[in-house]
C-alpha cells in the first residue's frame, strides 16, 4: 500500500462536469469568504468570540449557521433531483447519469437529516435551553464545544465527497447487501460511515449535556412542572438521543468492520444477514424522527403562547404527552420494515404501537388550538409558521397513520407516497418550526428583530412551495411511483413532475429571500432594535434577560414562583408600578474559552480522511493527536475566570434602568 | 399579591452548593459531573446492547465452521471473571483511600487495579489469537463475527480503561487530591465497575450458555 | 430542612458511603455477594442434575441478580429519595436495552422462520 492509500489524482472528479464546476465554485466562494474575513481582520474576533467559546449562546449560534448552510447544500441536491425528473421523462434521459444521481438522493437524505435538521434543532436548543431554566451555561461547556466541532467535523467529511473521491450511492441509510464491498467498493460509503460516526459521537455528547443540564442545572424555584415546554421536550428528544445513536455507532461500526476487516455481519455470504441491518439502523432510526420533531413542537408550544397571549392550553397533558411519544417512539421500529417478513403477528402489534403515536400527538395538537381559541392573537411571522404547520402536518400525520396500517404499507412502501409522506411531517414539521424560532429567538441572539415583511414573504414562498413540491407525490404514490427512480417510464406523469418543480423553485426563492431578509434586516437594524429584551410579549425567562444577553446570561439567577416564571414576574412589576428590589451582585465564574474542541475536531477529520482513504499511518497519527490534545486539556489549572463584581453590577443596572423606563410598554396586551 | 410571593433573589450560582432536585438552583459540580458520566454509561450500556442482540441473533450462522462448545474454554473464562472482579472490587479500595486523600495507598490500589485489567486483557488476546491460528478468525462465518466484535469491544472498554488509569495515577501524582480530579477518578471508578457489569452479561451469555452439553 | 439534609436530598452515582468502615464493608459484602453468585453460575452450567431446557433460564436470572449486587454494592445504586434522579437514568436505559434485544431478537427469530429457505429449495439447491 502506497504512502496515501487509495488516494491518487483520479479522485478528483475531472471527468464530471457539474461536480468539478460545484467544487470550484464552493473552493472559490470559501477563499473569498476566508479572504474578506483576512481583509476585515475578523479572524482574532471569530476565534476568541465563536470558534474557542464555551458560552452556549454563541455555540447555537455556530450550530445554526451550520446547519443553514447545509441546507443551501442539501437543497442544491433537491432541487437537482426534481429538474432531473421532470426531464427525464419518456424518451428522454436527464442530465444527470444513474451513477450521478444516485450520490446526490443518498447525500440529499443524509445531509438533510444528520447536517441540516439536526444541528438546526441543537442549535436551537443551545441558545435557548439554559435561558428558559435562567441559568448561565450548560453542565460542560467545554463538551458542548467538542460536541459541535464533531459535528462540524462530520459535515466536513461529507462535503469533502463532492471533490474528492465520490459518495455513497445507496441512500441515506446504505443498506447491505449493496453497500457491502462486494458491491460498493469506492470510497463513498466509507466516508458516508466515518462522517456519521464523527458526527454522532458528537451528538451524543450534546444529549449527556443537555439530560444532565435539565435535570440538574436549573434556576431556583424551576421545578419539573415549570419548566417551559420547549425544556420538556428537549429533554425527551436528548434522552432519546442517548438511547438511540448508540444503536447507530453500532449499526455502523458493524458495517465498517465488514467492509474493512472482511467480517460477515451483513454479507450474502459468511452467514451474514443484512435483514439484521435494517432492524438495527431503524432501532436508531423511528427514535431518531422524534428527536427532530419533538423540540419542534417545543418551538410551536412557545410560540403559539407567546403570540396568543394567554398560557399554554393543558400544560400537563402537554408534558405527558411528549413523554409518552419519547417512550413510544421506541416500540414502533418494525413499521419502517414490514414486507420484510418479519409476518403477521410482528406486524400487527409494531403497527397498532404506531398509530398509537397519533393520540399523544393529537393532544398536543388540540392543546395548540385551544390555547389560540380566546386568546388575542397577533399574526407575526412564528405564527405564520404554527399555523402552517398545523395545517399541513396534520395530513402528514395521517398519511403516517395509514402507513402503520401494514396491508396499506405492502402497497406503498417505498413509494412516492411515502416520500410526501415523511417531507410533508419534516418539513412542516421540522424546517417550519426551526423558521419559526429563528424568527422568534433572532432578536434575543442579536438584539433587533428580522424584517416581517420579507419574513411572511418567506413564509409563503415556503408553504406554497412545499405543497406543490410534495402533493403530487401522493398522486404519483398511488398511481405506482416508487421513490428513487433515475427515470420516469410514463410520459402522463409529466405534468404532476412539472408542478414539483415549479414547487422546488418557490422553496429556492425561500432562501434567497431569507438570505436578502437576513442582510436586509443587519442593514435596517436600527429601525427594528430590541432594546426592553422582550420583543414579543414573553412569558419564559430568556424575555427577563437583554438582549443580546450577557456571557453569563443572568446577574443573579431568577427565583421562579410559578409557571411561565417570566410572566409572573413581569405582571408584578408592572401592578407594582417598581421593579422588585436591587438584589445583592456578586461576582461570577464563568468558564474560560478553550481550543480543544477545533483541535479535536481537527485530529478526529484526519483520522476519519485518513481511515477513507486507506492511509493508515496517519489515521494512528490522528487518533494519538486526539488522545494528546484532551490529555492536556486535563491538565490545565486555570478551568473559570471571574467576571468581578462591579462589571455585573454595571451591566445589571444598566438592564433595570432600561426595564424601569419600559415597565409600562413591556406588556403590549394590557 | 401576599407578601410572601415576593421574589427573594439573591441566589448566585457561586455560593450554591444546594443541592434540592432543582428547586434550589443549579447543583454542584460534585453531583454534576458524575451524572453527566453516569448517563454516559447508560447510553455505553445501549451500545453493547445492540451488540448482544447481534450476537443472539447471529450466533447459529456458523457457516460450516466452528460452533461455541467447540471453542470456548471455561477455565479461561472462570480466570478472566476473577480477575475482573477482583480489579473492581480493588478500584472500590483505591476510592476509599483517594476519599481520605492517601497518596500512597490510592496509588497502590490503582496500580493493582490495572494490573488485574492487563491480566484479564492478557488472556482475553491469547484467546482472540488462539482462534485466529485454528480458523476461527472474525472472518469465517457472522457468528465469529458478532463474537469477536462483542467480547472484542468489551476489551476495547477495557483497554481504554487501563489508559486512563495510568493518566489518572499520573494526574494525581503531579497534582494531588484536586476537587476535579477526585471528580473525575469517581468516574474512572464508575466506568470501571460498569465494565464488570458487562463482563456478567458477556461470561453468561456467550461463554456459559455456549457452552452447555 | 438543615442544610444536612439538603445535600443528602441527592448524590453522585458511584459515591461512596460516609464512613470508611461501612464503605469497606459494601465492598466486602459485594465481593462476597458477586463471587458466590458467580460460582452457582458455573456449577449450574457444568452439572448434569438439573432440568436442561432451564439451565439458561436460570444462568439469565443469576447474571442480572449479580448485576443488581454490583449495581448496588459497588456502584452504591439504592432505592433511597437521594439517588431518584440516578435510578431513574437507570430504569430508562434498562427498559431501552430491554427493548433492542428482546425486540431485536423476536424479529429477527421471526424473519429466519417466515424467510428462510423452505425445505423443498433446499432439495432443488442440492440437485444442481
Amino acid at each position: 500500500m502506497s504512502l496515501f492509500g487509495k488516494l491518487t489524482w483520479s479522485a478528483i472528479p475531472f471527468h464530471e462536469p457539474i461536480a468539478l464546476i460545484t467544487s470550484l465554485v464552493v473552493l472559490l466562494a470559501l477563499g473569498a469568504i476566508a479572504g474578506w474575513i483576512t481583509v476585515k481582520h475578523h479572524w482574532p474576533y471569530l476565534w476568541h468570540e465563536y470558534v474557542t467559546s464555551t458560552d452556549h449562546k454563541r455555540i447555537g449560534i455556530m450550530y445554526i449557521v451550520l446547519g443553514l448552510v447545509m441546507l443551501v447544500r442539501g437543497f442544491a441536491d433537491a432541487i437537482m433531483m426534481r429538474a432531473h425528473q421532470f426531464l427525464a421523462v419518456g424518451p428522454h434521459q436527464g442530465y444527470l447519469n444513474p451513477e450521478h444521481y444516485d450520490q446526490i438522493f443518498s447525500a440529499h437524505g443524509v445531509i438533510m437529516i444528520f447536517f441540516v435538521a439536526m444541528p438546526l434543532v441543537i442549535g436551537m436548543m443551545n441558545f435557548v435551553v439554559p435561558l428558559q431554566l435562567g441559568v448561565r451555561d450548560v453542565a460542560f461547556p467545554t463538551l458542548n464545544n467538542v460536541s459541535f466541532w464533531l459535528t462540524a467535523s462530520g459535515a466536513l467529511l461529507v462535503n469533502m465527497s463532492l471533490f474528492l473521491g465520490e459518495f455513497a450511492r445507496t441512500g441515506w441509510l446504505a443498506f447491505p447487501p449493496l453497500s457491502e464491498k462486494l458491491f460498493s467498493p469506492g470510497v463513498g460509503v466509507d466516508y458516508y460511515l466515518v462522517s456519521l460516526q464523527i458526527s454522532g459521537v458528537g451528538t451524543v455528547l450534546t444529549a449527556v449535556n443537555f439530560v444532565t443540564t435539565i435535570l440538574k442545572i436549573r434556576a431556583p424555584g424551576m421545578s419539573y412542572l415549570r419548566m417551559p415546554v420547549f425544556c420538556w421536550t428537549s429533554l425527551a428528544s436528548n434522552l432519546l438521543i442517548l438511547a438511540a445513536f448508540p444503536v447507530l455507532t453500532a449499526t455502523l461500526a458493524m458495517l465498517m468492520l465488514d467492509r474493512y476487516l472482511g467480517f460477515h455481519f451483513f454479507t450474502n455470504d459468511g452467514g451474514g444477514n443484512s435483514m439484521l441491518y435494517m432492524n438495527l439502523i431503524w432501532v436508531w432510526g423511528h427514535p431518531e424522527v422524534y428527536i427532530l420533531i419533538l423540540p419542534a413542537f417545543g418551538i410551536y408550544s412557545e410560540v403559539v403562547s407567546t403570540f396568543s397571549g394567554k398560557p399554554l392550553f393543558g400544560y400537563r397533558s402537554m408534558v405527558f404527552a411528549t413523554l409518552a411519544i419519547c417512550i413510544l417512539s421506541f416500540t414502533v421500529w418494525l413499521h419502517h420494515f414490514f414486507t420484510m417478513g418479519a409476518g403477521a403477528d410482528v406486524n400487527a402489534i409494531f403497527g397498532i404501537a404506531s398509530m398509537l403515536i397519533g393520540i399523544p400527538t393529537g393532544v398536543k395538537i388540540y392543546n395548540w388550538l385551544f390555547t389560540m381559541y380566546g386568546g388575542r392573537v397577533r399574526f407575526n411571522v412564528p405564527m405564520y409558521y404554527t399555523i402552517g404547520f398545523m395545517l399541513t402536518f396534520v395530513l402528514g400525520g395521517l398519511t403516517g397513520v395509514l402507513l402503520a396500517i401494514p396491508p396499506v404499507d405492502f402497497i406503498v412502501h417505498n413509494s412516492l407516497f411515502l416520500v410526501a409522506h415523511f417531507h410533508n411531517v419534516i418539513i412542516p414539521g421540522v424546517v417550519f418550526a426551526i423558521l419559526a424560532g429563528y424568527t422568534y429567538w433572532f432578536p434575543k441572539a442579536f438584539g433587533f428583530t428580522l424584517d416581517e415583511r420579507l419574513g411572511k414573504a418567506v413564509f409563503w414562498c415556503w408553504f406554497i412551495g412545499f405543497n406543490l413540491a410534495f402533493m403530487p407525490s401522493y398522486l404519483l404514490g398511488f398511481w405506482g411511483g416508487t421513490r428513487r427512480m433515475q427515470h420516469i417510464a410514463d410520459p402522463s406523469w409529466k405534468p404532476w413532475l412539472g408542478v414539483e418543480l415549479v414547487g422546488a423553485f418557490f422553496i429556492a426563492a425561500a432562501i434567497a429571500l431569507m438570505v436578502w431578509q437576513l442582510f436586509y434586516s443587519i442593514k435596517t437594524k436600527d429601525q427594528r432594535l430590541d432594546t426592553t429584551g422582550d420583543p414579543w410579549d414573553g412569558r419564559t425567562l430568556e424575555w427577563l434577560t437583554l438582549s443580546p444577553p450577557p456571557h453569563y446570561n443572568f446577574a443573579v439567577l431568577p427565583d421562579v414562583h410559578g409557571e411561565e416564571a417570566y410572566w409572573h414576574r413581569k405582571q408584578l412589576a408592572i401592578e407594582r408600578d417598581e421593579l422588585i428590589p436591587e438584589p445583592n451582585y456578586q461576582p461570577i465564574e464563568m468558564p474560560l474559552n478553550t481550543p480543544t474542541g477545533v483541535i479535536v475536531a481537527f485530529f478526529a477529520s484526519v483520522c476519519g480522511f485518513a481511515i477513507i482513504w486507506y492511509i493508515w499511518w496517519l489515521a494512528i497519527v490522528g487518533l494519538i493527536g486526539a488522545f494528546a490534545i484532551m490529555v492536556w486539556y486535563a491538565w490545565r489549572d486555570e478551568h473559570e475566570h471571574i467576571i468581578p463584581v462591579e462589571e455585573v453590577r454595571k451591566n445589571a443596572r444598566e438592564r433595570r434602568r432600561i426595564r424601569q423606563e419600559n415597565l409600562q410598554t413591556l406588556s403590549q396586551s394590557v | 399579591m401576599s407578601s410572601h410571593e415576593a421574589p427573594a433573589i439573591g441566589f448566585t450560582h457561586l455560593g450554591s452548593e444546594d443541592t434540592g432536585l432543582g428547586h434550589r438552583g443549579p447543583q454542584s459540580k460534585s453531583i454534576v459531573v458524575p451524572y453527566g458520566f453516569w448517563l454516559f454509561i447508560l447510553s455505553d450500556m445501549v451500545l453493547f446492547s445492540a451488540l448482544f442482540a447481534t450476537y443472539a441473533s447471529l450466533v447459529r450462522a456458523t457457516d460450516g465452521g466452528p460452533v461455541t462448545n467447540q471453542l470456548f474454554d471455561r477455565t479461561n473464562v472462570a480466570v478472566e471473571t476473577m480477575a475482573l472482579l477482583i480489579s473492581s472490587f480493588v478500584c472500590g479500595l483505591a476510592m476509599i483511600a483517594a476519599k481520605r486523600k492517601n497518596m500512597v495507598w490510592t496509588q497502590v490500589w490503582l496500580t493493582t487495579t490495572g494490573l488485574l485489567g492487563l491480566v484479564f486483557l492478557t488472556i482475553e488476546i491469547r484467546e482472540f489469537v488462539g482462534m485466529i491460528n485454528i480458523g476461527a478468525g472474525p472472518q469465517r462465518s457472522a457468528f465469529l463475527s458478532a463474537f469477536f466484535t462483542l467480547v472484542g469491544c468489551h476489551g476495547a472498554h477495557v483497554t481504554a480503561g487501563l489508559m486512563w488509569i495510568g493518566t489518572m495515577m499520573a494526574q494525581i501524582w503531579a497534582k494531588g487530591f484536586q476537587p476535579h480530579i477526585t471528580r473525575r477518578l469517581l468516574c474512572l471508578s464508575v466506568f470501571w465497575h460498569a465494565l464488570d457489569i458487562i463482563w456478567v452479561a458477556i461470561f453468561t451469555i456467550v461463554y456459559l450458555i455456549g457452552t452447555l452439553p | 430542612m438543615t442544610e444536612h439534609d439538603l445535600e443528602l436530598m441527592n448524590v453522585a452515582p458511584g459515591a461512596p458511603h460516609d464512613s470508611m468502615l461501612s464503605e469497606t464493608v459494601s465492598y466486602v459484602v459485594g465481593l462476597g455477594l458477586a463471587l458466590v453468585l458467580t460460582a452457582i453460575s458455573f456449577w449450574v452450567a457444568s452439572t448434569s442434575s438439573l432440568w436442561g431446557p432451564g439451565v439458561a433460564v436460570g444462568l439469565v436470572v443469576l447474571a442480572i441478580a449479580q448485576m443488581g449486587v454490583h449495581l448496588v454494592f459497588f456502584l452504591h445504586i439504592t432505592s433511597g429519595p437521594d439517588n431518584t434522579n440516578n435510578v431513574l437514568a437507570l430504569a430508562f436505559g434498562v427498559m431501552i436495552v430491554f427493548l433492542v434485544m428482546i425486540g431485536t431478537i423476536w424479529i429477527m427469530a421471526h424473519m429466519n422462520t417466515n424467510m428462510g429457505p423452505s425445505p423443498e429449495m433446499m432439495n432443488l439447491q442440492t440437485q444442481h
